[in-house]
């Protein structure tokens, strides 16, 4: 059986840039944040409009990142500023960025078959040397070094106080720490992720398209949530590399689907479902487990208490 | 469902890539496996086809070309402007058709429309001339009326192409264009509601979105006797007025045919310019025009095909 894994590894690098993006907010801040979809989309569509025009790709991509920031930072500021449920204010910057992302581009689907990209630099760059593997191997460095800013920035005072948001808010506030201005760094820094993954994208399809980030979130989510069910989150390095080789798992894991004639509408009933297991499966062993212990120590067996 | 396992010596290896199930996509690969099927490429005998749809989703869709790339098919036909770019990036090396792309030089494609460039060609769902042929026969047809409605998804690059097409060739003939955009189906009611009072002919240009919910347009024309314009056949029967009758299955028959040209005759992409819609007759739907309150007068008669019993 043929099967595309170097295109699978190369597409689940880029979508590692968003997996370790949604670990930010959905397992840092425990902020369920939708804005990913939009942002995604953001980045692709900045990066796309910027190379049409004849920009650098570096450049290109660098201001996609920054148009993540900032979307990521609208969605922080309506929901700490403006007392707006977390997953309201995502949805409401998702949506706007709907026309944002038009407005940007001018029109629906930019081509970049022509442009030249940071795909088509590093083939020229490395075809000599590493062959087809070159997108792959810069591709694997890039990821490594952004995960190990992030694991590095989670060490600082700023990352720790993020994650203390997350954990405890209530506690921090009491401390008279600024948990708003943590959630909103939070939400800037994943949303940035994120866009670096849509400009990426744009660049490796060869187009940005409107309708790019249709679902991204649950990818995302699939990624990390696959990730550390599989590899672990015993600690914050290893949860980041866990949440990468979630990442390209996932796209193997549709690869393989695809390969064995799943029909692709039903990819994302078998996502939910995967991401469904992988969320219950360890808490109904610690139920079960917990439950039996109980068995053990008081014969009648009490009812235990689920934590949700 | 068996896919590529390679059992077949010698066998052609085809790869299609589709965006999304839709009946005009689906017809236009259904007259592409026909064409081949005609010039002797039987599945399953000298023929491995591969069909993969990306249902929508782009990521899906790059990774299919991906797929494609990787097993080193020896032609791959992309249904769709995103279908055809993700396998022009991936693939430089094997021939790529294309059908249902609207504006196939705006996509960069091809360099032009005669003289394609690199290893993609393929045929283009509009005829350079369809929008102006239209507002032609719109005139003619209504010469009271002024303002046209336009519903149509911004979000859909080959609508955009064609609507200001059509907006532009309006405006040369003094009409006046009243856009509304949709961004998903649920939206096309509420669009071609905002409409009336504001238009006296309602168009739909080929759009994914507003097509597949054409019979809340085909309401609202009904109820307030507005003629409905439409640019595909699939749009006329059920229920448009007037349109150009764009057949699919025919487009994606002439693909085919290119194709057989690649795989049997040795030709090279760049060789062969990309093929526009033969069908230029304009229908005309009887049981339309008398739910929309329209009376077919001799002008119409003489210059379109009647269609006496479509839905």
């Amino acid at each position: 059986m043929v099967f595309a894994l170097l295109g699978s590894i190369e597409s689940g690098l880029i979508f590692a840039f968003m997996a370790l993006g949604v670990y930010l907010t959905f397992r840092i801040l425990d902020f369920p944040d939708l804005t990913v979809d939009g942002s995604f989309t953001a980045g692709g569509a900045a990066a796309a409009t910027l190379l049409a025009a004849g920009y650098h790709p570096l450049l290109s991509t660098v201001v996609a990142v920054a148009v993540g920031i900032l979307a990521g930072s609208v969605t922080g500021l309506l929901h700490t500023k403006g007392k707006i449920n977390p997953l309201l204010a995502g949805i409401l910057t998702m949506i706007a960025l709907y026309s944002v992302n038009l407005r940007i581009m001018g029109r629906a689907n930019v081509p970049l078959l022509n442009e030249e990209t940071l795909v088509t630099k590093v083939n020229a760059t490395l075809v000599n040397v590493l062959g087809d593997l070159s997108l792959a191997a810069v591709m694997v460095v890039a990821v490594v070094v952004v995960k190990l800013g992030v694991d590095w920035f989670l060490r600082t005072e700023k990352g720790l106080m993020l994650r203390a948001t997350g954990d405890n808010e209530r506690m921090i506030r009491s401390f008279g720490a600024n948990t708003d201005g943590a959630k909103v760094l939070g939400l800037a820094l994943s949303n940035g992720l994120v866009a670096l993954a849509g400009a990426l994208m744009a660049q490796y399809q060869g187009f940005a398209d409107v309708s790019m980030g249709i679902g991204m979130i649950v990818i995302g989510l699939a990624s990390v949530i696959i990730g550390e069910a599989i590899f672990g989150r015993s600690s914050i390095a290893r949860a980041t590399a866990a949440v990468i080789g979630g990442a390209i798992l996932y796209r193997l894991i549709v690869a393989f689907a695809l390969q064995a004639g799943v029909n692709p509408s039903d990819l994302k009933l078998i996502t939910a479902l995967i991401v469904i297991f992988a969320l219950i499966s360890p808490k109904t062993l610690q139920t079960w487990k917990a439950k039996s212990g109980k068995k053990r120590r008081h014969s009648s067996g009490g009812e235990s208490h689920v934590e949700a | 469902m068996l896919t590529a396992c390679g059992p077949m010596e010698g066998a052609v290896k085809i790869g299609i890539t589709q965006l999304v199930e839709h009946p005009s996509l689906d017809e236009s690969r259904e007259g592409f496996v026909a064409a081949l099927k005609d010039a002797g490429y039987e599945k399953g005998v000298n023929l491995e086809l591969d069909i993969q749809n990306a249902q929508g989703d782009l990521s899906t869709n790059a990774m299919i070309a991906q797929k494609f790339a990787a097993e080193g098919k020896d032609l791959v036909f992309a249904i769709s402007t995103p279908s055809a770019q993700a396998a022009a990036t991936a693939i430089k090396d094997k021939p790529i058709l294309f059908t249902a792309v609207t504006d196939p030089v705006g996509a960069k494609l091809v360099k032009s429309l005669e003289e394609p460039n690199k290893n993609v060609t393929g045929t283009s769902d509009t005829h350079p001339q369809a929008a102006q042929k239209m507002v032609e026969s719109l005139k003619q047809f209504f010469p009271q009326a002024r303002n046209v409605g336009i519903i149509y998804n911004s979000g859909e690059q080959n609508a955009v192409v064609s609507v200001e097409a059509t907006k532009g060739e309006l405006e040369r003939a003094g009409l006046h264009a009243v856009l509304v955009t949709v961004s998903n189906s649920s939206e096309v009611k509420q669009a071609a509601d905002s409409l009336v009072g504001r238009s006296d002919v309602l168009y739909v240009p080929k759009d994914n979105t507003v097509v597949s919910a054409i019979e809340a347009v085909v309401k609202v024309a009904n109820e307030n006797h507005l003629p409905l314009f439409v640019s595909e056949s699939d749009s006329l029967k059920r229920g448009g007025f007037a349109g150009f009758m764009m057949d699919y299955y025919q487009l994606g028959y002439q693909t085919g045919e290119m194709a057989v040209e690649i795989l049997k005759n040795g030709k090279r992409p760049n060789q062969l310019p990309v093929g526009l819609p033969q069908e230029l007759t304009l229908g005309i739907n009887e049981k339309a025009a008398k739910a929309q309150g329209i009376e077919i007068t001799d002008v119409m008669r003489k210059n379109s095909k009647l269609l006496p019993n479509s839905q």
